[in-house]
C-alpha cells in the first residue's frame, strides 16, 4: 500500500522558548525504535510530537523541521491520511464521533479504501486486549470510557491506519495495559514515540528525549545500564497492578504485597 | 486584487484562520478585511490593531447576514481597491449553514471544526459543496482515526474539495491554504462577479423583521403549510 517505505524520520532542531537554538544535530527515528519523550509539564513534549505529526517545516511555534528519508516528505504524506506514515493518539480520551464503534471503524476502513471484511472485528478484538472493560461493536463511541477509547484508537492505528510510526501521548493515564500495548507495537515493527510521565514506559523505551523549556535538552540511550532499574520497575508495576485489580474488585488488601 | 471569502459555522475558528493568513502574507500583500455579522463584531478592530491593515465590518441587523454580505460585496471590493489592497478577505457571520456566500473570481474557504460532530459536514452541505477549500480546525484535539472519519464525511459532500487540517492557533498545516490563496487568480472584472449558487436567503418579510405568524401577514417567498415540503428551491 505504501508507495515508498519509511526508512527514517529525521527531526532537525528548532528553538526553545527564548528563541535560542536547540542543542542537538538531528534525531533519527527508524522502524522498530522505541523512544520516550520526558520532562516536566509544559516543557514542550506534546509540541515535539505535534511537529512530527504535521511534518513541521519551520512553520510551527518551535521552528523544527521533520524530514522523511532525508527529504521533505511528499505532499500526500502530509495531506492524504491514506498515505500518512504517522498516527498520533492524543491525550484526549473522548471520541466525539456520534457513531457506534463498528460504524466508526467501518467508516475509517472505507476512507482508506481497504477491502477486508474482518478488519473491524479484529480491531475490536485487539482493542479488548488493551483494556479490562470490554468494548462492544454496538456501543457508541461517545459512551466509551477513557481507557476503552484509547485502546480502540491504538488498535485502529495498528490495524486500520497501519501507520509505521505511532505517537502516543501519555498512553499510561487512561488505565490501559501499557505493557501489552508496547509488546504489540514492538512485534509489529512499528516505530513508537511515547510522551510519558511513567517510569516503566520510559525504561521500556530504548531512547529517551528529555525536554526542557520548549526544547530538546538531551537525548539519552541507556543501552543496558538501566536493566536493574527496569527489573525493579516491572516488579513494582506488577505489585501495583495486582493491588489495582483487588481494589477494583472491592477487596481488602491485608496479605503480603511484595512479589 | 484577489478576493477570498471565508465562511463557516460560529466558533469554527474563521477568525483564527484569517489571522494566520494575514500573519503569513502581510509582508507580501496589502490586505483588507471585511467582517459581516449580525449585531456585534470586534474582529475588524482587533485585526486592524494587530496588523495595521484596513478593516471594517457591516452588521446586518434584522436582515440575514449572508444577504447583507451579498449586497455590500461590490462596495467592499471598491473600498478595498481604494485602500490599495491586493487581497480582500471577507469573513461571513456564519449562522445559517445552508448559505454559501462564495462568488466567482474568488477563493471560497469553508472553516469547520474537527470537534463539531460527525454529521456536521452533512448539515452544511451547501457551504461545503460550493467551496474550493475546507479548513478543518482544532485538529490537535482529535486522533488520527477521527480525523480520517471526519475527512470522509466532508468527501461525501464534496469529493473534490481540497482539505487542509490545522490547529489554527498554532498555524500548523496552513501552508497549503496560503498556497491556494496565492494560486487563486485575481479579480478580472468585479462587475461580472456572481454568487456560485442560489443561497436560501429567503427575501421575505420575516427576514426583514416582521414578526407576525401566518402567511397571511407576509409577502415575498411564502407558502402555506400544505404545499410546503421544501418552502423554496432556488431556480
Amino acid at each position: 500500500m505504501d508507495p515508498s517505505p519509511i526508512r527514517e524520520i529525521t527531526i532537525l532542531p528548532g528553538r526553545n522558548r527564548n528563541g535560542e537554538p536547540e542543542r542537538f544535530e538531528a534525531i533519527v527515528i527508524r522502524p522498530g525504535d522505541t523512544i520516550s519523550v520526558v520532562g516536566p509539564t509544559g516543557s514542550g513534549k506534546s509540541a515535539l510530537i505535534n511537529d512530527i505529526e504535521v511534518f513541521a517545516r519551520n512553520d510551527t511555534a518551535t521552528g523544527r523541521t521533520v524530514l522523511v528519508n532525508g527529504e521533505y516528505p511528499p505532499e500526500e504524506f502530509v495531506r492524504d491520511p491514506a498515505h500518512k506514515p504517522v498516527a498520533l493518539i492524543t491525550q484526549n480520551t473522548r471520541c466525539l464521533a456520534d457513531l457506534t464503534v463498528a460504524e466508526f471503524l467501518a467508516m475509517h476502513v472505507r476512507s482508506r479504501r481497504i477491502a477486508d471484511d474482518g478488519i473491524v472485528e479484529r480491531t475490536i478484538d485487539l482493542a479488548n486486549e488493551f483494556t479490562g472493560e470490554e468494548i462492544r461493536a454496538g456501543a457508541r463511541m461517545t459512551a466509551l470510557s477513557g481507557g476503552q477509547t484509547r485502546s480502540l484508537l491504538v488498535a485502529d492505528a495498528v490495524l486500520i491506519a497501519a501507520a509505521p510510526v505511532l505517537l502516543l501521548d501519555e498512553v499510561e493515564n487512561a488505565g490501559i495495559f501499557k505493557e501489552r500495548v508496547i509488546e504489540v507495537l514492538r512485534a509489529g515493527g512499528k516505530a513508537v514515540i511515547f510522551v510519558t510521565h511513567d517510569p516503566l514506559v520510559s525504561l521500556l523505551s530504548a531512547r529517551r528525549i528529555v525536554m526542557r523549556d520548549g526544547a530538546v535538552e538531551r537525548v539519552i540511550e541507556p543501552l543496558d545500564r538501566e536493566n536493574e532499574a527496569l527489573r525493579e520497575a516491572l516488579r513494582l508495576d506488577g505489585i501495583l497492578r495486582r493491588m489495582r485489580e483487588q481494589i477494583r474488585a472491592g477487596d481488602l488488601i491485608t496479605g503480603p504485597v511484595g512479589a | 486584487m484577489r478576493l477570498a471569502v471565508v465562511a463557516g459555522p460560529p466558533s469554527a475558528g474563521k477568525t483564527a484562520v484569517v489571522r494566520q493568513i494575514i500573519r503569513t502574507l502581510l509582508d507580501r500583500y496589502r490586505i483588507a478585511y471585511l467582517k459581516i455579522d449580525v449585531v456585534r463584531a470586534f474582529e475588524d478592530e482587533e485585526l486592524a490593531a494587530e496588523f495595521g491593515i484596513p478593516a471594517r465590518k457591516v452588521c446586518s441587523g434584522d436582515l440575514c447576514p449572508d444577504h447583507a454580505g451579498v449586497m455590500v460585496m461590490r462596495d467592499a471590493i471598491a473600498w478595498a481597491e481604494g485602500e490599495g489592497a491586493d487581497l480582500l478577505l471577507v469573513e461571513s457571520a456564519g449562522l445559517c449553514l445552508r448559505c454559501s456566500p462564495y462568488t466567482t473570481q474568488a477563493l471560497g474557504i469553508v472553516v469547520l471544526s474537527a470537534v463539531s460532530g460527525t454529521n456536521t459536514p452533512l448539515k452544511m452541505a451547501a457551504m461545503l459543496g460550493l467551496a474550493d477549500i475546507a479548513v478543518v480546525t482544532r485538529i490537535d484535539l482529535v486522533s488520527q482515526a477521527e480525523k480520517e472519519v471526519f475527512r470522509e464525511r466532508i468527501r461525501e459532500v464534496n469529493p473534490d474539495l481540497d482539505i487542509v487540517e490545522t490547529n489554527a492557533v498554532q498555524g500548523t498545516g496552513m501552508r497549503y491554504l496560503i498556497r491556494a490563496i496565492e494560486d487563486c487568480p485575481p479579480i478580472t472584472d468585479p462587475d461580472t462577479i456572481v454568487l456560485r449558487g442560489a443561497p436560501p436567503l429567503g427575501v421575505c418579510t420575516v427576514c426583514i423583521g416582521k414578526t407576525e405568524i401566518g402567511w397571511q401577514h407576509h409577502f415575498g417567498v411564502v407558502r402555506r403549510l400544505e404545499d410546503a415540503d421544501y418552502l423554496f428551491r432556488g431556480d
